[in-house]
């Protein structure tokens, strides 16, 4: 479904990702883990326009069968109008816009109501929560309220391809656990998703499969359960001994 | 109350003030014409540069760039052949004879500024904070410089004057109503949720598929259209027009009004403009009294300082009372 293909990217003289090659097959829950400054966020950012590769191709393929596209030189917008939905990291919730305002302003680029009124009531049939808290101002939500409502507002947009960057980030284990389970939900409901996480127990539990990012490049992929036994990925980001 | 009933209460409130206006119009002396006027005017520059300040989250001090654009463009095409020889005989041909009636001039006015702001965003948009407050500072003084060095166009310091006094309360009042309908009905649209979004977190904006950029612009294009048509208004009030009738102080007390209402909120600078320019009107016999000229300025700058300091969201924040968002809310989501 998407396939990045010897991306290179740099920011200012710093090359940070160093022929990137990796793929998202439809249906799945592909993870990137890897260390800080590695490159994860970066590599969502390309996927999602909003930073340009140097060079290298993202293709994607919205429907089965159907054409391919190279986003690297797409804007933003019409990423998102091609069904991708990109979670930025650290939520980045809209804390003066109530949570209801948040979750219109994800179906930003739809012009059709009925539709987005139908889909801000299975947000609120998946978080209870965020119609309890409607009217209220988003900044004024819990943490893990938040991660709903970005996840939420991400999920307006109907995407094919959900990207999350960090979804555990700054949040209780029982909230991450609840956030995972809701993510596999999505998935087993037909949203392909692509992770970064720093938190590599969880991540590499709940994905088909993974990559490990490092310096800018992939040094390793697997099954998820292959990259949580493989002994180097346990001793350089389970924090076990091998 | 349902919408029907709150759109029938909307337009009962505008025909009252319309007819506050007849009566204003009817029983007051110049004197409180004038100050009315003025009042309406300072109305809407604070809603309009709230659409671009407060929506979006930019900090344009270039608002009187806009107006004095929209001013210029308006006199030169209202005021008539005959004088337009006198004061500026190098127009070429089609300025020279074109004599607009009032409504048409403003519009233009308003555009001609609307197109500036397309010019300037372009290049100036990619700039943020502190910084961008110092590029449309520049731009400002651009427009200023070029008033006086285009000598031909706008008869350079000397300014145009004599323009006919065009402008009415009546005016005032209908661009004031247009401007709060404009604001409020872009606030609770999707496009005015999206200004706002960006303005909270552009990152997050743009992985929703808004284009910021865009969103930023248009904002400003908006509010550079209001403040062209208030220029207009402005110079046929005062019927005249010099190239430092616009000026940095006048930026000020309008980004003023808009951060004490509260930035993003329509309501907000409304209130504030009225209250403080009302404010300043009845500070002047006291500052001739004093002889303290500058006091209103002085007030109100402390007036932001405490507000800043007390209040940094400004008395309204970004909200508007509940009523106008329902009655402005699209009905379906």
């Amino acid at each position: 479904m998407l396939r990045l293909e010897d991306i290179h990217v740099h920011r200012g003289r710093t090359h940070v990702l160093k022929g990137l090659t990796l793929a998202v097959g439809r249906g799945e829950i592909v993870a990137l883990i890897g260390a800080n400054g590695a490159g994860k966020t970066t590599t969502l950012r390309t996927v999602s326009g909003l930073i340009r590769p140097t060079s290298g191709a993202v293709v994607y393929q919205p429907e089965p069968g159907g054409p391919q596209v190279d986003l690297s030189r797409l804007a933003p917008e019409k990423i998102v109008a091609a069904g991708i939905s990109h979670c930025p990291e650290g939520r980045q919730v809209f804390s003066s816009l109530s949570v209801r305002e948040n979750l219109l302003v994800g179906g930003y680029l739809r012009r059709d109501k009925e539709g987005i009124s139908r889909d801000l009531e299975r947000s609120f049939e998946l978080f209870p929560i965020l119609r309890e808290r409607g009217h209220q101002a988003a900044g004024s939500l819990s943490g893990g309220e938040q991660m709903m409502l970005a996840i939420a507002r991400a999920l307006m947009n109907r995407p094919k391809l959900l990207i999350l960057d960090e979804p555990s980030l700054g949040l209780a284990p029982l909230i991450v656990a609840r956030i995972f389970a809701l993510i596999a939900e999505l998935n087993a409901a037909g949203t392909t998703v692509f992770l970064v996480e720093q938190n590599a127990v969880m991540a590499l539990g709940l994905a088909h499969r993974a990559y490990v990012l490092e310096l800018g490049a992939i040094v390793l992929s697997g099954t998820g359960r292959e990259l949580a036994e493989n002994p180097e990925v346990r001793r350089a980001y389970l924090g076990s001994a091998a | 109350m349902s919408r029907t009933t709150l759109r029938l209460a909307a337009l009962c409130t505008v025909a009252a003030g319309a007819g506050l206006v007849a009566l204003a119009q009817a029983f007051c002396g110049d004197y409180y014409l004038s100050i009315l006027d003025f009042v309406g005017i300072a109305a809407v520059l604070a809603v309009s540069l709230n659409v671009t300040n407060g929506f979006t989250g930019l900090f344009s001090l270039g608002h009187p760039a806009f107006m004095a654009i929209g001013g210029y463009v308006t006199a030169l095409l209202v005021l008539p052949p005959g004088r337009k020889e006198m004061f500026l005989p190098d127009l070429p041909a089609w300025l020279a004879s074109a004599e607009w009636s009032f409504a048409p001039a403003l519009a233009a006015g308003g555009l001609a500024a609307v197109l500036a702001a397309c010019l300037v965003g372009l290049p100036v948009l990619r700039l943020k904070g502190h910084y961008l407050a110092v590029a449309t500072m520049g731009f400002l003084i651009i427009v200023q410089v070029l008033i006086v060095n285009l000598d031909w166009l706008t008869r350079g310091p000397l300014g145009l004057n004599g323009l006919a006094p065009l402008t009415d309360l009546w005016w005032v009042y209908a661009v004031l109503v247009v401007t709060l309908y404009v604001a409020y009905a872009l606030k609770f649209s999707s496009l005015g949720r999206a200004m706002l979004a960006v303005r909270e977190d552009e990152l997050a904006a743009r992985c929703l598929g808004i284009p910021a950029a865009r969103a930023r612009i248009l904002a400003l294009a908006v509010g550079a259209f209001f403040a062209g048509v208030s220029g207009g208004l402005w110079a046929h009030l005062i019927t005249a027009i010099t190239p430092g009738s616009f000026s940095l102080l006048m930026a000020f007390t309008i980004v003023a009004m808009v951060v004490i209402g509260g930035s993003g909120s329509v309501t907000g600078s409304l209130l504030a403009a009225v209250g403080i320019s009302l404010f300043t009107e009845a500070l002047k016999p006291v500052e001739e009294s004093l002889e303290l000229y500058g006091l209103a300025e002085i007030v109100m700058a402390l007036g932001l300082i405490v507000c800043l300091v007390l209040r940094p969201r400004g008395l309204f924040g970004s909200e508007e009372p509940r009523l106008l968002a329902r009655l402005f809310e699209n009905s379906a989501p």
